[in-house]
């Protein structure tokens, strides 16, 4: 009888348990708010504009530099942006005007001709290199290759610079020099950080769409007539 | 568990026998979910028929991973692009040499295809092509009026744009059509010889590639060298045409056959000859810019 109590009431030996009153149930469950100094590392909104801008230029300026004495270094590549390529390739354009474009037709390029030829030819470029089972990114690409464009943009203007002053046979072999050797520049600046994402039995496939891109721009900058 | 000499020699069959061999009614399961079954067999008997089942499976794989891709990949993906650019330097090297040169038996879809067309070499030689081109035809054109005052030199950008439309719309419409006119020859009668539409472009594209060198040398401004190149460069890629061409309608009606080929070498001729006409000055006469034409 008694176990049978026992049985149907199986909690039954709970009724007298009570909660102890010194083990605290009360609390405050709100969610602290870490200190607003975390989120200024992150968050930056409240910083002047000339630190956001200046920020960028550097970046864009640390580049360049990295074009200039292309070692192995992966500063172009990790951090890829499009500033610098948009700013050089605006500039070749608007410095390849103005020539013999006075005549509508058969004259030098034309401002979109020279937009469409560079971001087209990159991103084929890229395509290809891509295609080809290249490591790497897309973006990082198109980077690599806008900003390897600033040789050949001081290539055009010294020439202008140097059409100011005659146009004859020896200017012509002095714009022939600087352009070549900015041709060379830029192009073996270029695969120095695009090869090494190739297997090596493929990277002249890699390197000659790139030689074709740079050589139609030097040959654009070179035909270039006041 | 002890082994013999050395503890850390890998030694786990050795110790999973010696454990069976000590206790034969052990039950013993595979690994594969399908087969769970006791085997109450010797050591060696049962690791051959573990073997046994495993195998199958095994197999199964490896028959998906050697027969080749089961499924092709969707036209709209990268995948599918990426199976025509499956090559390496060296062969990209041997295909353009082996368009140069015309050897009787060998046909150069057989020879340096073997079923591995690519799109690199057909894009990249009709671009190179395009723009020496009309490079080369602007230094002819420079060259041929040296000595004229009048003469203002422009760079003639838009010729880019023309050579791009004609060299690439030889390129690719021309295999397009050859391509539906085998495929309509094929269903009259049964050829032991068909070509898929990614070779005829790859052999189109390659053919192209004895051009490059001849463009650059018709700058020169001597009439019989140009002339002489423009025989030699249509005897090469004509013949590599015809002979790729000569298999897939061998045993077709004899008209038919030799007014394919002909209309073949007769498109050949006619962008060989185009191009020149259109692009370069032959010294003497003074009249490709054609300033009078707008827009």
């Amino acid at each position: 009888m008694a176990a049978s109590e026992e049985a149907s009431r199986p909690f039954a030996g709970l009724s007298d348990v009570s909660i102890s009153e010194d083990i605290p149930v009360e609390g405050d469950i709100s969610v602290p708010v870490g200190p607003s100094r975390r989120d200024d590392e992150f968050s930056t909104l409240d910083e002047p504009v000339k630190d956001t801008i200046m920020r960028d230029l550097r970046a864009v300026g640390n580049k360049f530099i990295h074009v200039l004495y292309p070692k192995r270094s992966s500063a172009l590549l990790r951090d890829w942006d499009l500033w610098g390529p948009l700013l050089l390739c605006v500039t070749l354009a608007l410095l390849l005007q103005g020539g013999a474009a006075d005549h509508e037709d058969q004259g030098g390029p034309q401002f979109a001709e020279v937009f469409v030829i560079v971001w087209f030819g990159s991103i084929i470029i890229t395509l290809n290199s891509k295609l080809l089972g290249g490591t790497i990114s897309f973006f990082q690409s198109l980077c690599v290759l806008g900003y390897c464009i600033m040789p050949l943009t001081v290539a055009m203007v010294v020439c202008r610079i140097v059409l100011l002053v005659s146009s004859g046979v020896i200017i012509f072999a002095v714009r022939l020099v600087v352009v070549t050797a900015s041709f060379g520049w830029s192009t073996f600046a270029s695969t120095a950080f695009l090869a090494d994402s190739q297997p090596p039995n493929r990277k002249a496939l890699v390197v000659y769409p790139v030689f074709l891109f740079y050589f139609v721009i030097a040959w654009m900058i070179l035909t270039y007539s006041p | 568990m002890a082994s013999k000499n050395d503890p850390f020699q890998f030694q786990e069959f050795d110790e999973a026998g010696d454990l069976l061999e000590a206790n034969r009614d052990a039950t013993t399961i595979s690994i594969d979910d399908e087969d769970v079954k006791p085997q109450k067999q010797s050591a060696a008997t049962g690791f051959s028929s573990e073997a046994d089942t495993e195998d199958p499976l095994a197999n199964d794989d490896q028959a998906e991973l050697l027969s080749g891709q089961k499924k092709s990949p969707s036209f709209w993906s990268f995948e599918y692009y990426q199976r025509f650019f499956d090559i390496e330097t060296h062969h990209v090297k041997e295909r353009i040499i082996g368009s140069m040169m015309p050897w009787p038996r060998k046909n150069f879809i057989n020879v340096y295809l073997r079923r591995n067309p690519d799109l690199y070499g057909p894009f990249w030689i009709c671009t190179t092509l395009v723009f020496a081109t009309a490079i080369s035809g602007n230094i002819s054109n420079f060259l041929a009026h040296q000595g004229n005052r009048d003469y203002k030199y422009t760079p003639e950008f838009r010729k880019v744009t023309i050579a791009a439309t004609i060299i690439f719309s030889y390129a690719w419409l021309v295999p397009l059509a050859v391509w539906g006119f085998l495929l309509w020859r094929n269903n009259k009668m049964v050829n032991l010889v068909s070509y898929a539409f990614m070779e005829i472009v790859c052999v189109y594209g390659y053919s192209l590639s004895i051009y490059i060198p001849a463009v650059v040398l018709w700058i020169l401004p001597f009439n019989w060298l140009s002339w002489c190149t423009i025989v030699v460069a249509l005897c090469l890629s004509g013949s590599v045409l015809v002979l790729t061409f000569w298999p897939a309608v061998r045993d077709d009606h004899p008209r038919v056959m030799i007014a394919f080929l002909s209309v073949i070498v007769l498109l050949n001729i006619l962008l060989a000859v185009g191009c020149k006409t259109y692009f370069f000055t032959i010294p003497g006469n003074k009249t490709v810019t054609p300033t009078n034409s707008t827009t």
